[in-house]
């Protein structure tokens, strides 16, 4: 491993000098902290304030914060916000209306200045997550311009994985622990003998240009190979794993299967999966009008394929059945987001297993459907062979 | 314009059916919104209630007519509108019929209930060019002779021995109304195409639009040319809220019209 200049390695006031840095350029440091039990996503004053000391302990329906004697600041697994709620507020106002006297409307878009911000230890599930976001709301014909101006204002501070919980699946994803793009600044955080510091990457001219007001050492290769020692290994200490199979056609070929019934039996479509999943994208609007009458205003928020408004057509709902709405998520999120929007739509953070209140597991789910179509293929091929048999004789 | 609804202004409103209105809309300030093509729709605005997708039902130079159907608290609100009131419009969305497609073949377009509306401007813009294309066929399907839209249009288009042949059925007769009864594949029969040189434009409700393609896929029509417009719960019309889908379809941006060889394994699977 060489030296380079782009690398460098930070203590823990060197953090705390990025975070002043950030601060000082007016921009709005978010990170990780602990709150009401749980690793939140706050506005950030001081590096003081991550959850330095903190782990949790994650599994299907299953959250708590544990004490770390090693005083890490990112050895937490996701919490149950991403940067959408940020970067993709969960309420929006889209436009105002205006009705005159003679009934002539007059239609004002809402352009508020949007937050420059920054945000610290994103992990690269959540990088991943939110290239996908960018691809859905800013990479099609038309663009939403409220987050294409968060986002491009964004800066973006990875924290690389050593610590994965048992719910992560991000390597049979494609994904993994390590961030190779798509960031500002890269972490990766070391504790040992040698004490408690970051390693810092810089991967764009605005980083750089951060850091440059940031004291910090050239990094040594000590520091560096412990950095890419502790990411390997978490590369190999994934809690769950996909079935090995292309899960787009393995939905496909699944739309009949009886498994959705068996998790339907389980689901209580509540669409917690849906509000915590780092690339949910889906909104609704509201209409809300003020007491005179002559004023109203369209208002987006965040919306779930498990309610049952959500495919509302004169007459019911399309989905009525909670199997046709798992089914829907499921189908979504590994399948037909290809054909919307050329990628999966799931990055294995893990957060749907860990948030649902009954345990259901996606990872569990997707294997069950590739077992019930194994099957089937094999029965198929059974009743063919036979057939063949038969003619012969 | 796209983010935020052009104000229009209401200059005309028909009545086509008991609920069912005509809207004719022109823009309320200097500029208008792009030219829309048959098949495609806008989000229409209606102040202090909400918007909802309607395809164009008549383009003129700056004049756009919708035909709305009372169905719902927008839909309503809509319908209960007088000449001169404001709505506000975005558009146009989506893909349209792209009567090209039809060039040098027979044409079939077919309609049940309020799917003639989306259907009316490409009636137009065919009969305006009748040599492009082979012999021309309008089928309509309604519930009750009082549910056929833009009667005295269609009236006129049934007496007429023109280049169009139309035909009208009902589900179920009015006293003293002559007229064929049943579903509306029982007019393809009387119906003058070679199915495999025609292609067909459907819309209506999806028994009526599953109904009709299979029929034709049986005459021999290929899939492909069978175009047919759908309907899903629609917020934003930019492809961003996610309501619309239909398996990987985002019905704002890839339909409303898809090709039955795209739309028939999708609607196969109950509540998709």
């Amino acid at each position: 491993m060489t030296d380079s200049p782009a690398i460098s390695v930070l203590d823990r006031e060197g953090l705390d000098a990025l975070v002043k840095t950030l601060t000082t350029e007016g921009r709005t440091v978010v990170g990780p902290t602990v709150r009401d039990g749980a690793v939140v996503l706050s506005e950030l004053a001081s590096a003081d304030q991550l959850p330095f000391g903190w782990g949790t302990r994650v599994e299907a329906g299953h959250y708590r914060l544990i004490p770390r004697e090693d005083g890490a600041a990112f050895a937490h697994t996701s919490g149950p916000q991403s940067w959408k709620t940020f970067l993709h507020p969960q309420r929006e106002k889209l436009w105002s209306a205006d009705r005159g006297a003679d009934g002539q409307l007059s239609l004002t878009a809402e352009q508020p200045e949007q937050p420059s911000y920054a945000f610290l230890g994103v992990r690269p599930c959540d990088l991943r997550a939110i290239a996908i976001q960018d691809r859905v709301l800013t990479g099609g014909h038309y663009q939403d311009s409220g987050y294409r101006e968060r986002r491009s204002g964004a800066f973006l501070i990875a924290a690389e994985c050593t610590e994965p919980g048992a719910t992560c699946f991000c390597v049979s994803m494609g994904g993994g622990p390590a961030a190779d793009n798509g960031f500002d600044l890269a972490l990766t955080e070391v504790v040992d003998e040698a004490g408690h510091r970051f390693l810092v990457r810089v991967g764009s001219e605005a980083g750089a240009e951060v850091l440059s007001h940031v004291p910090r050492c050239q990094a040594d290769v000590e520091t560096q190979t412990a950095a890419r020692r502790a990411v390997d290994a978490a590369r190999d200490r994934m809690g769950r794993a996909m079935p090995p199979v292309s899960l787009r056609t393995l939905m496909g070929q699944s739309l009949e299967a009886d498994r959705w019934d068996d998790v339907a039996d389980r689901c209580l479509t509540c669409g917690n999966c849906t509000m915590v999943c780092p690339t949910c994208f889906c909104t609704t609007t509201e209409e809300v009008t003020d007491l005179t009458g002559d004023h109203a205003e369209r208002w987006q928020r965040w919306d779930s394929c498990f309610d049952l408004d959500f495919s509302y057509l004169h007459g019911g709902p399309v989905r009525s059945s909670p199997r046709s709405r798992y089914r829907q998520w499921l189908t979504h999120k590994l399948s037909t987001w290809y054909d919307q929007f050329d990628s999966s739509g799931c990055v294995g953070c893990g957060r749907c297993v860990t948030w649902c209140p009954v345990g259901i597991d996606i990872t569990e789910e997707a294997s069950a459907l590739h077992d019930e179509l194994e099957a089937r293929l094999r029965l198929q091929e059974q009743a063919e062979q036979q057939e063949r048999t038969e003619k012969v004789q | 314009m796209n983010d935020v609804p052009l104000p229009y202004r209401v200059t005309q409103v028909r009545d086509e059916t008991a609920d069912t209105v005509s809207l004719a809309l022109t823009p309320a300030g200097p500029t208008s919104l792009a030219p829309f093509a048959p098949g495609q729709f806008a989000m229409v605005y209606a102040f202090g209630v909400g918007e909802i997708p309607v395809s164009v039902s008549r383009i003129d130079r700056r004049e756009l007519v919708h035909t709305v159907r009372s169905v719902g608290a927008v839909s309503a609100a809509l319908c209960a509108l007088r000449p001169g009131a404001h709505v506000g419009l975005r558009g146009p969305f989506g893909t349209g019929w792209e009567l090209d497609r039809a060039t040098g073949q027979d044409m079939l377009v077919v309609a049940g209930g309020i799917g003639l509306a989306p259907l009316r401007p490409l009636v137009f813009d065919a009969l305006a060019a009748p040599r492009a294309y082979g012999r021309m066929n309008l089928l309509i399907g309604a519930r009750t002779p009082h549910d056929v839209l833009y009667s005295q249009q269609v009236h006129a288009w049934t007496a007429a021995h023109g280049p169009l042949h139309c035909g009208v059925t009902v589900d179920r007769p009015a006293p003293g109304r002559l007229g064929h009864v049943g579903v509306v594949t029982t007019l393809l029969n009387g119906a003058r195409f070679e199915p495999r040189n025609t292609t067909a434009f459907i819309c209506g409700p999806e028994v009526m639009i599953r109904a009709t393609a299979r029929d034709l896929l049986q005459r021999g029509l290929p899939a492909h040319r069978i175009r047919v417009s759908l309907e899903r719960n629609m917020r934003c019309a930019t492809g961003h809220c996610g309501h619309c889908q239909l398996g990987g379809v985002l019905m704002c941006r890839d339909g409303p019209v898809i090709g039955w060889d795209r739309a028939e394994s999708l609607l196969s699977v109950r509540e998709l």
